[in-house]
Formats: structure tokens, C-alpha cells, sequence
């Protein structure tokens, strides 16, 4: 293992940790309003380590929360994601030939679509709700993944074992869930950990523009749109939430470099 | 060519009228009619709005009249800016989002490919993860993060460019907008172009010319640019997507009365056909400009029309 993975899975962790268990280390909570003190400065006084916002809320625990809600939406949609392109492109690479290449190109032709603005159009249509969030990303990251799964079942499928299986008489699906998924595990893992800050991306690109998570709720997105309102006589309501994004997206994206480097390594070795 | 240049279109057609269909749907499945409000309108009235934008049809004639209308330019009337359709709309904020989308994707391509190729030039220096480490922060950092802070940093702070669009004069204006468009695109052609360009360096035909005693800097750019820039034209769809989406931000934070910024309002007003409008003509534009890179694509490497 790189030391590149190494530090960002530290730093992965340590921000999960945080996250979780930093509100507790709190005496306030995300959504009391304190009118005595709106815009407070970060300070150890009063336990107001970041400050509080125009409402006089505490913004350290609104951007504890707001990690919580950002990694838990991208979890879920990454999941979403996760079998909905493994079961696509495993079963096109698998079933190949004409079945495969309408399948494909039906991805093809997914690919061309403006899907954030559809995932807007979505949540402008219906009532905003969590769920619709992460089916709705999840709806759209799944396309890389069935391509590199289809890809990777294809040069599977004509393996020594694929063929035994067969030959003993075992079934589409049954080759499909013991022979080719386990063997995809690996490539799978790299994309999911490529998929994730893709999702954090959208969610937050959706509550900065107030169509994701509603008030009081809040996420890193919308932490940071809150911050621009307020940039000029509180810049740290804007500085802290939008560090701690890019901090978390940049070490989700050299896991992914990190580890896709590795498996690559593995595999060629 | 011809035939590759045919075919092509004809696959982008179907892509489209998904694109159209879908969007029409999830307008149309939507809970609640465009008009209902905290305020409940008499029946009488609700009725005759209803039959006014023809809402009262059944769901497969209102898609064929819209198709109809949008095969003639017509996109309907915007529900919220009364008197004014659609069309309309988008031909008074087009111009502002093109001009930035135009510019933020040349300074993307001149400063993205420039530093992907010097650094595949001094690969391993400090020259080269100097800049590498600069394009992995530029993809991690979000549009609307990097908008904020510049924004902050050289308007606010320290006074250099104005940080909003009304007030302003001059090209000034343009600055940070554009920049910061075009921030995370010189990022990603950056590593593309660096990893192509490497690619390319290392084949027989480079080590050939050099050999003829041509210098570096000639084989580059007779030799080995044009094949190096395939995997940066492929890239071009989804970077123009991207920049599409990067100024429905940049517009909303810096008040830029582009597209980007009706189509927030519209989101958040409800504007129905605004939206959907608005959707149908990103999606042909995007559709329309791949058609464009997949044709350019084949001038450049004429393998790919036989496939």
C-alpha cells in the first residue's frame, strides 16, 4: 500500500470520526438560534470553536452534522450506484453479443444526457425529499461502472473456470454471482472510491443552489451557500465548510488514484 | 466521411428526443399543477388558467403540441414571467452564458494543454508534481468553493476586481467569472494531456525523428501534439457539460443574468416550462457539440471512421 492511500484513508477516518462524534463534545446543537450572539467569531470561549452563523447557531456542530449528511448521501447513492452498474454490466458483458451491444448502447446514449439538469428538473417536479436525493445520483453515477464491469466481465468470461462452470451445467445467474462477481471486487472497490466524491459533488452542487437538503438540515453545500451570504463580515462561515469539502473530495480522490495505481500494480507484477 | 458524418447525426437524434421525453415527464408527473399556491383560486379560475396553457388536454396531446411548437423554436409561454415565452428568455440570457462558456473554455484549452505538455516534458521534476499537485486540488475543489474564495480574496480583500456583474464596467467583470469556469477544466486537461503526451513520447516514431537530429520542441509540435490530443478531444463533451453546469453557479454567485441564473430562478419558482425549456436546449446544445467533437475526432484520426 502506498503511503498516498495510507494518508488519505487517515484523513478519511479522522473526518468520519469527527463527524460523529464531535457534536457530542458540543454543549449546543445544530438548530438552537443564540441572539445574543450571531457571527461570533471561531473561539474556545463558550465552546464556539468555529463561530456561529447569522442565526447564531453553533457552526461547528452544523458542519459536524453537515459532513454526517453529506457522507451518508454519498454512501447511499454510491450503493445505488454500485448495483445498479454491476448488475448492467456484468449480465451485457456476460450475455454478450446483440443483447450487449443494444445494452451498451443504450449507456452510450445515457452518456450524452445533461443529467444534472435532469436531476434539478426532478427535484423541482416533485417535493424535495432525501431519499429522491440519493436515487437520483445514484441514478446517474452508475454508467462509468457498468462499463469498467462489463469490460472486466468480457476477458472473464472466457477463463478456464467460467468455461468448467458451464460445462457442469451451472446457470446463467448462478456463473454470474459465484464465478464473476467476486473476481470483479477489486476493479469495483477502485470505482466506488471514485464514484463517492462525484456524488458528495452533486448533492452539495444541489443544496448550494437550495434543491437539496432543506433547513434547518444542512450540509456541507449548504453550509457554503449560507457562508457566500456572509462572506464579508464573517468569512469563516464560508472558509471552514468550503475547506472541509475540498479536504474530504481531494482525499476521496486519491484513494481512488491510490488504489486504482495498486490493483494496476498487482496485476501487472 | 460523409456516411460517418450522417451516421452520426442520425444516433444523436434518438438521444435527444429521450432527453425531450423525460424532461416532459417529470414536469408532467409532478404532484400539483404549476398554478396551485397558498392561495386556492376559485374553480372558475383555476379552470381557465388550466384551459389557457391548454393544461386540461390528456398527457400525449400536450407532448405532441410541445413538440410541434419546439420543432418551430417555440419552447411555450414561461409560466412566471408573464408575457414573455420561453424562447425569448433564453435568447436574452443566452448571449451573456456563451460568451463566458467561450472564454472560460479557450483559457481552459491554452493554459491545460501548455502545462500537460510541459510537464510531460520534465516528468519527475519539481516542475512536473508542482503542476500535478495543482490539477489534483483544481478537480477536488468545486465550482462553487472556488467561486466564493476567489471572489473573496480579490474583491473583497483586496480590491482588484469587482466581485459582482451590475455596477461593474468593462472587461474586468469578465475576470473572475471566467477564471473560475475554467479553474477545474485546466485541471483535468492538464493530467490528460500529461498522460497522452507521455504515452506519445515513448513510441518508435518519436525516437525516429529525433534521431534525424529534429529538436524537442519541433517534435512536439509537428509530431507528437496531434496524436497526443485525441484522449483531450474525447474529453471535450463531458468538459463542455461540465462548464454548462459550472455557470448556473458562477452566474448565481457573481449575478451574471445568464441562462445559468433563470434556470435557478425558474427551479425555484416553479417556472415549469422555464425549466423544461431550458433543460431541452442544453441538451441539444450539449447533444450538438459532440456531434461536432465525434466529427473532429474523425478529421484528426481517420482510423476511427472505418470502425
Amino acid at each position: 500500500m502506498s503511503r498516498t492511500i495510507r494518508i488519505a484513508g487517515f484523513i478519511l477516518l479522522c473526518v468520519a470520526a469527527a463527524a460523529i462524534v464531535g457534536p457530542w463534545f458540543s454543549p449546543h446543537d445544530y438548530l438552537t438560534t443564540d441572539f445574543g450572539g450571531p457571527l461570533l467569531p471561531p473561539s474556545a470561549a463558550d465552546a464556539r470553536y468555529f463561530g456561529t452563523d447569522d442565526l447564531g447557531r453553533d457552526l461547528f456542530v452544523r458542519t459536524m452534522t453537515g459532513v454526517r449528511v453529506t457522507l451518508v448521501v454519498a454512501l447511499v447513492a454510491s450503493l445505488v450506484s454500485l448495483v445498479i452498474g454491476v448488475a448492467y454490466g456484468a449480465t451485457a458483458g456476460f450475455v454478450g453479443g446483440r443483447v450487449d451491444a443494444v445494452m451498451m448502447r443504450f449507456v452510450d446514449t445515457l452518456y450524452a444526457l445533461p443529467f444534472i439538469f435532469l436531476v434539478i428538473l426532478l427535484m423541482v417536479a416533485f417535493e424535495r425529499n432525501f431519499l429522491l436525493i440519493f436515487v437520483a445520483i445514484g441514478a446517474i453515477n452508475w454508467l462509468d461502472m457498468a462499463r469498467i464491469v462489463r469490460g472486466q466481465t468480457l476477458s472473464l468470461r472466457e477463463q478456464e473456470f467460467v468455461q468448467a462452470a458451464q460445462l457442469i451445467g451451472v446457470g446463467t445467474f448462478g456463473i454470474i454471482r459465484r464465478h464473476i462477481a467476486p473476481n470483479l471486487v477489486g476493479i469495483v472497490v477502485v470505482y466506488l472510491t471514485l464514484t463517492i466524491p462525484q456524488a458528495i459533488l452533486v448533492e452539495s452542487f444541489l443544496s448550494f443552489l437550495g434543491l437539496g437538503v432543506q433547513e434547518p438540515q444542512t450540509s456541507l453545500g449548504s453550509l457554503v451557500n449560507g457562508g457566500v451570504a456572509q462572506m464579508e463580515a464573517a468569512p469563516w462561515l464560508l472558509l471552514i465548510p468550503a475547506a472541509l469539502l475540498a479536504l474530504i473530495l481531494m482525499a476521496f480522490n486519491f484513494l481512488g488514484d491510490g488504489l486504482r495505481d495498486y490493483f494496476d500494480a498487482r496485476k501487472s507484477s | 466521411m460523409l456516411r460517418y458524418t450522417l451516421l452520426r447525426i442520425l444516433g444523436a437524434i434518438p438521444t435527444l428526443l429521450l432527453v425531450i421525453a423525460l424532461a416532459f415527464l417529470m414536469v408532467h408527473a409532478a404532484p400539483g399543477g404549476p398554478f396551485d399556491d397558498e392561495r386556492v383560486l376559485p374553480a372558475e379560475v383555476a379552470a381557465n388558467i388550466e384551459a389557457a396553457y391548454h393544461l386540461d388536454d390528456s398527457l400525449p396531446k400536450q407532448f405532441l403540441d410541445y413538440m410541434s411548437g419546439l420543432l418551430q423554436g417555440d419552447l411555450g409561454p414561461s409560466y412566471r414571467y408573464v408575457d414573455y415565452s420561453v424562447a425569448e428568455l433564453i435568447g436574452l440570457a443566452f448571449p451573456y452564458s456563451l460568451r463566458l462558456g467561450v472564454m472560460a473554455m479557450a483559457l481552459a484549452l491554452i493554459v491545460g494543454v501548455g502545462a500537460g505538455t510541459i510537464a510531460a516534458l520534465k516528468q519527475d521534476t519539481a516542475l512536473d508534481r508542482i503542476v500535478m499537485g495543482f490539477s489534483m486540488t483544481g478537480i477536488s475543489i468545486p465550482v462553487f468553493v472556488i467561486a466564493p474564495v476567489l471572489a473573496l480574496l480579490f474583491a473583497v480583500k483586496l480590491q482588484w476586481l469587482p466581485a459582482g456583474w451590475s455596477g461593474a464596467e468593462g472587461a474586468g467583470r469578465y475576470v473572475l467569472p471566467v477564471v473560475t469556469l475554467a479553474l477545474p477544466q485546466v485541471a483535468y486537461l492538464a493530467r490528460l494531456t500529461r498522460a497522452s503526451m507521455i504515452d506519445v513520447l515513448g513510441r518508435d516514431f518519436i525516437r525516429a525523428a529525433r534521431a534525424q537530429g529534429l529538436g524537442m520542441a519541433t517534435v512536439v509540435r509537428v509530431h507528437a501534439l496531434r496524436p497526443a490530443m485525441l484522449p483531450v478531444l474525447s474529453y471535450l463533451g463531458p468538459a463542455i457539460a461540465a462548464i454548462l453546469t459550472g455557470s448556473v453557479v458562477v452566474e448565481e454567485i457573481f449575478g451574471i443574468p445568464g441562462l445559468g441564473q433563470f434556470f435557478v430562478r425558474g427551479a425555484l419558482n416553479r417556472d415549469y416550462t422555464l425549466v423544461l425549456g431550458i433543460v431541452v436546449f442544453y441538451a441539444a446544445l450539449i447533444v450538438a457539440l459532440n456531434l461536432v467533437v465525434d466529427i473532429l475526432y474523425a478529421v484528426l484520426d481517420p482510423r476511427v471512421r472505418y470502425r
